[in-house]
């Protein structure tokens, strides 16, 4: 795939670091969230008779701080105003709504735009002199002018007190009024309309807090069966609930794992195993799921292994050793599917990111940087080299940045438009026209 | 503010009209930053427009409120209802229709509340339409909505149909039915919910043989949807449905589905059967229900999801109410009865809870010997649950079998329950338990009380747990008022006099709650009858506890003196009031604890002696006023003198 930068990949300057990023159903608007509490969403400009070379960029739409830092008295903890997860709500009228989070508190969002203001005062003229109350001879109702189009953001609902551990997922129901949230131990199941309440479905926190042996680390709804959800473990499993069956879904209905190969066994497998991201297919037919060093796309009909796995950076596995020294080990990459199924896309180090086609198996690895990708220019393929020699054009392993990591990337639901965050800086790629 | 303007604004001048003035306020902060100020607006958007005239109204008003949908909910919730009554003032029926727009534009917000009064109002003024607007105005706003491209105005559509249908051409019905029948196959998940719940209620309006073709098949589709949640709203039209039709019908027509919900795979769907099990049976009748319903109930009442065996067990009662006399007794004791036993050793406490709650009841229909063979055992055994929320709800449902077989029979096991949640350790279930007792009292009557329970209501006093303290000492009063002062005379004022000595100071302040509370539920009762009996008796018996706690070592103890006496100064004779109670506040207001003080100072500062003086004088008048009154303790003082001022 030949994928070049668009003019609209803002040379954004923010402090921090970009901590999630989500297209909305119909690609319009994009949204990221940052560690500072706020979100910035884009929208999608309509093409221009001028520049005809571009299908049209994305633009700063609307910027709002959505989390605060807080403190918890009572446990005597901080609060991060971090944005953990962003998730857009279907579309149900004019207004745009979505749902972040930090680690304790889900907060849903009111995004519309108002283009008419309301002129005509009784008691003051328009330029706020006031008038004498006693002269007042006849009553002025307010008309409505048009104004400059505005952009406002309002908190709608606020879901709080229900995580004792840190959420690390929200996932929104196929039914439209239901969504989940996942902690380490816990899985809730809330009302969009209903915020003093939530069901617990799942909890796996073990009666004594010794023997806990394994957390939740995503959880998902699958996209058109409003009854079944995913969530994967940091032991490398992905376990398949059905609500239909029980009120509680301790129990699971099935259970995905890839046997472990004895030959590979090392002190860090069980680190490396651990899935940091799942994502169900637009389809719902397959699920994917990353972990440390690979992509793996499974079958729901198939528990036993997955149909497909692709190696991220298999040239990590001889330096393991020091990503755990360095807590580098600990990454959540996260992962995406295109629009149509047929492409993933995941984050490495070095600002690389990499994309796999299902199809034809070819994958490609393409870096994200200011340096190496100019705007409008078509991105290089970037190779690294494992051997002793180096060709040209390739990096060695050795020389890989691993403070410049790419942890969220996002897939435009119908186009081959992605969206790359690289610590503060957001990318967006396009595929080349013409 | 508006309110405040309006008072202000009194003196007039020569060239204005000052009573435009307040309307001007509030037309103004229609637009007001403060949403508090807004809404007060709103709320008088009738005053506004009555100012305005019809005319301005239907012009220049409305079309200002139809484009204000970005307002709080708040503030759209009061307009979407305020605009269901305007039809008058936008110049009567003939002009109603000016009145859809700003609806129209409520019923696509987002927020449910907001929408469900738009819609409620839409339905209201649609019956103030002319035929004829119906059919011009009313009617194609409802199509616009049904066929709007947010999934907001096509639920808001699904409400209206069912107004609309009986008043239009048998052209325009047949649109509307078409229109409701392609939002039952809405690709959203949201609008099919909207139109199940509503099918119910559209069925009622359509003429039966339509209900036949074309309601039963779109019940059928949206019984078996593939979203639980949309299932699960059809078992409720079920039951609309079922009413409508004849009973030679409802066996092909409606039992299938209803087969297929008790029978779902989702447990949702199973527990919206068990929680209408009762509406579904009076609908199809005694005979169906005794060939279906009956095993249906006996599945839920085993399913394998505690959510639907609760929800099953709460309907145990009505259900069997509910069965045909000739076979109840006969369908309870083989087929009911079974499955109760094994809930009330469930292994889940809220289905136990549940049945607890109802099960009580079955002994008014099975009778006195059935009760005692078969019931009672379960109920000793649900006394005896792990679980109190389980034992409370046998207990608070002590009536009902108290009538069938006696107290006597029951008050052997009964008793050790209730004294064992007495003394749980959760002061949570004491607190519970404390609430039941003066219906326990009640039930039980003085003799038994007295011999079992008294001791246990004076232990609530001493606990170690202000709540259950603050309850103990309310209990008591309740008692008081069930058994009469007599009975407080001789069981209770000695017992809680003697705690004035306690060595423990919180003990001690329990003794002065308790005389408080127990003082003005005198004097209420004194002006109740009309009659000062016992008052000399509690004036010499308490008031000296009172006044020697004044020399209490625990500052806390002395300014609560300082408080009780402040409520009670005004029950208190003035003599006694002089001469003994007026020294003590006045020492306790030198005292060297900053917080008696105060108290005292407050007692002294002429509320109680200067209300007193008031209350003497126009005593007759106020009684019945003050009566009420004094039922809100903690008011007392503020609203007493409020009402006195006010009568004075």
């Amino acid at each position: 795939m030949m994928l070049r930068r668009m003019d609209g990949a803002r040379m954004w300057h923010v402090s921090d670091i970009i901590s999630t990023v989500e297209f909305n159903y119909s690609g319009e608007l994009l949204a990221t969230g940052d560690k500072g509490g706020r979100v910035v969403i884009f929208q999608h400009e309509q093409e221009s008779k001028n520049r005809p070379h571009l299908r049209g960029e994305y633009n700063v739409y609307s910027t709002f701080q959505s989390h605060e830092p807080e403190f918890d008295y009572l446990k005597s903890l901080e609060i991060e105003e971090k944005i953990n997860k962003i998730r857009w709500l279907p579309q149900q009228n004019a207004a745009h709504f979505l749902l972040s989070t930090n680690d304790k508190t889900i907060k849903l969002w009111k995004i519309s735009e108002r283009d008419k203001r309301a002129e005509g005062y009784n008691l003051k003229d328009e330029d706020g002199r006031l008038r004498d109350p006693f002269r007042i001879t006849s009553l002025r109702v307010p008309v409505l002018m048009p104004m400059d189009l505005m952009v406002e953001a309002s908190p709608r609902r606020i879901f709080a007190n229900a995580h004792t551990y840190h959420i690390n997922s929200i996932s929104v129901n196929s039914d439209h009024e239901t969504y989940l949230s996942a902690d380490d131990l816990r899985i809730n199941l809330w009302h969009l309309e209903i915020t003093d309440r939530s069901f617990n479905i799942v909890d796996i926190k073990p009666a004594n807090m010794e023997e806990l042996t394994e957390v939740i680390t995503a959880a998902e709804c699958h996209p058109h069966q409003c009854n079944v959800f995913v969530y994967s473990s940091s032991k490398g499993t992905i376990r398949l609930c059905d609500m239909r069956a029980a009120a509680l879904c301790d129990r699971h209905s099935k259970f995905f794992e890839e046997p472990e190969d004895p030959s590979s066994r090392s002190f860090f497998s069980e680190i490396i195993s651990s899935i940091s991201d799942v994502k169900f297919s637009h389809s719902g037919r397959y699920m994917m799921t990353r972990d440390y060093l690979s992509v793996k796309v499974w079958d729901l009909n198939m528990e036993n292994r997955p149909v497909e796995t692709y190696q991220v950076h298999e040239y990590l596995r001889s330096k393991l050793c020091s990503l755990y020294e360095n807590d580098c080990i600990f990454d959540k990459f996260e992962c995406c599917w295109n629009g149509s199924d047929s492409a993933i896309m995941t984050g490495s180090y070095n600002n690389f990111f990499r994309m796999f086609d299902r199809n034809t198996r070819r994958d490609i690895t393409l870096e994200a940087s200011r340096e190496s990708s100019k705007p409008r220019a078509t991105l290089k393929p970037r190779k690294v080299s494992t051997g002793g020699k180096r060709k040209k054009d390739e990096i060695s392993v050795d020389s890989l940045d691993f403070n410049k990591k790419i942890l969220h990337t996002a897939w435009h639901p119908k186009d081959n438009v992605i969206a790359v965050a690289a610590t503060n800086n957001l990318y967006i790629f396009q595929d080349k026209i013409n | 503010a508006a309110a405040a303007a309006a008072e202000v604004g009194g003196p007039c001048r020569a060239d204005g009209d000052d009573s435009l003035y307040p309307i001007a306020v509030l037309i103004d902060e229609l637009r007001n930053e403060d949403v508090q100020l807004r809404l007060n607006s709103i709320k008088k958007l009738s005053t506004i427009a009555l100012a305005l005239g019809v005319e301005r109204t239907r012009t220049e008003l409305l079309p200002f409120l139809t484009d204000t949908i970005y307002d709080e909910d708040e503030v759209l919730l009061a307009l979407a209802e305020q605009l269901g009554n305007f039809t008058m003032l936008v110049g009567g029926p003939e002009y109603v229709h000016c009145l859809l727009p700003p609806l129209e534009s409520l019923a696509t917000v987002e927020e449910t509340v907001v929408r469900d009064k738009a819609v409620e109002s839409l339905r209201k003024i649609s019956q103030e339409h002319s035929p004829v607007d119906l059919e011009v105005h009313f009617e194609p706003l409802v199509k616009r909505l049904a066929s709007g491209d947010w999934f907001t105005s096509r639920t808001s559509a699904c409400g209206l149909f069912s107004v609309c249908y009986p008043r239009v051409s048998s052209t325009v019905k047949a649109e509307i039915r078409q229109h409701f029948r392609t939002l039952c196959s809405d690709d959203t998940p949201m609008v099919r919910r909207a139109a199940a719940s509503k099918l119910g209620e559209f069925a009622k309006v359509l003429e039966l043989d339509y209900v036949k073709s074309d309601i039963i098949s779109l019940f059928t589709a949206l019984a078996s949807d593939e979203q639980d949640s949309v299932r699960l709203l059809a078992v409720e039209a079920c039951v609309s449905i079922a009413t409508l039709l004849p009973q030679e019908d409802l066996e092909t027509l409606v039992m299938p589905t209803l087969r297929q919900a008790a029978e779902d795979k989702s447990w949702r769907v199973r527990y919206m059967v068990a929680d209408k099990f009762s509406e579904l049976q009076k609908a199809v009748g005694p005979e169906i229900t005794k060939n279906d319903l009956v095993p249906a109930f006996q599945n839920l009442l085993k399913d394998c999801e505690a959510e639907v065996r609760a929800a099953a067990a709460n309907k145990v009662k009505e259900f069997c109410e509910n069965l045909p006399e000739d076979s109840r007794e006969q369908i309870i004791m083989t087929h009911i009865l079974p499955c109760v036993k094994e809930l009330v050793s469930d292994t889940n406490q809220h289905v136990k809870s549940a049945l607890a709650s109802v099960i009580m009841g079955l002994s008014t229909i099975l009778g006195k010997d059935n009760t005692i063979e078969h019931l009672l055992p379960l109920f000793l055994a649900q006394l005896k649950d792990e679980c109190p929320e389980v034992r409370l709800n046998i207990i608070s449902n002590l009536d009902c079998v108290n009538e069938v077989i006696g107290i006597r029979q029951l008050s052997q096991s009964l008793l050790p329950a209730i004294v064992e949640l007495a003394e749980d350790a959760k002061w949570r279930v004491r607190l519970a338990i404390i609430e039941y007792m003066p219906l326990l009292a009640g039930q039980l009557g003085v003799e038994f009380f007295d011999e079992k329970l008294n001791t246990l209501c004076m232990a609530w006093l001493i606990d170690h747990v202000y709540a259950i303290r603050e309850a103990a000492t309310c209990n008591l009063m309740k008692l008081v008022e069930k058994f009469g002062a007599e009975w407080a005379q001789n069981t209770i004022v000695p017992k809680v006099l003697g705690m004035a000595n306690d060595p423990n100071y919180l003990h001690r302040m329990t003794t002065l709650f308790c005389l408080k509370l127990y003082w003005l539920l005198f004097f209420e009762n004194t002006f109740a009858l009309s009659e000062a009996c016992g008052q000399d008796i509690t004036t010499k018996q308490m008031l000296p506890v009172v006044l020697k706690m004044s020399n209490d070592q625990v500052a806390n103890v002395r300014f609560n003196v300082a408080k009780s006496l402040q409520k009670i100064g005004p029950v208190l004779d003035s003599n006694a009031l002089q001469a003994e109670v007026k020294p003590v506040l006045e020492k306790l207001a030198t005292d060297t604890d900053m917080d008696v003080k105060y108290f005292a100072q407050e007692a002294i500062s002429g509320k109680v002696f200067h209300l007193l003086s008031l209350c003497k004088k126009t005593l007759n008048d106020v009684s019945r006023i003050l009566h009420v009154r004094y039922l809100c303790i903690n008011e007392l003082c503020s609203s007493l003198l409020f009402t006195v001022l006010a009568l004075a």
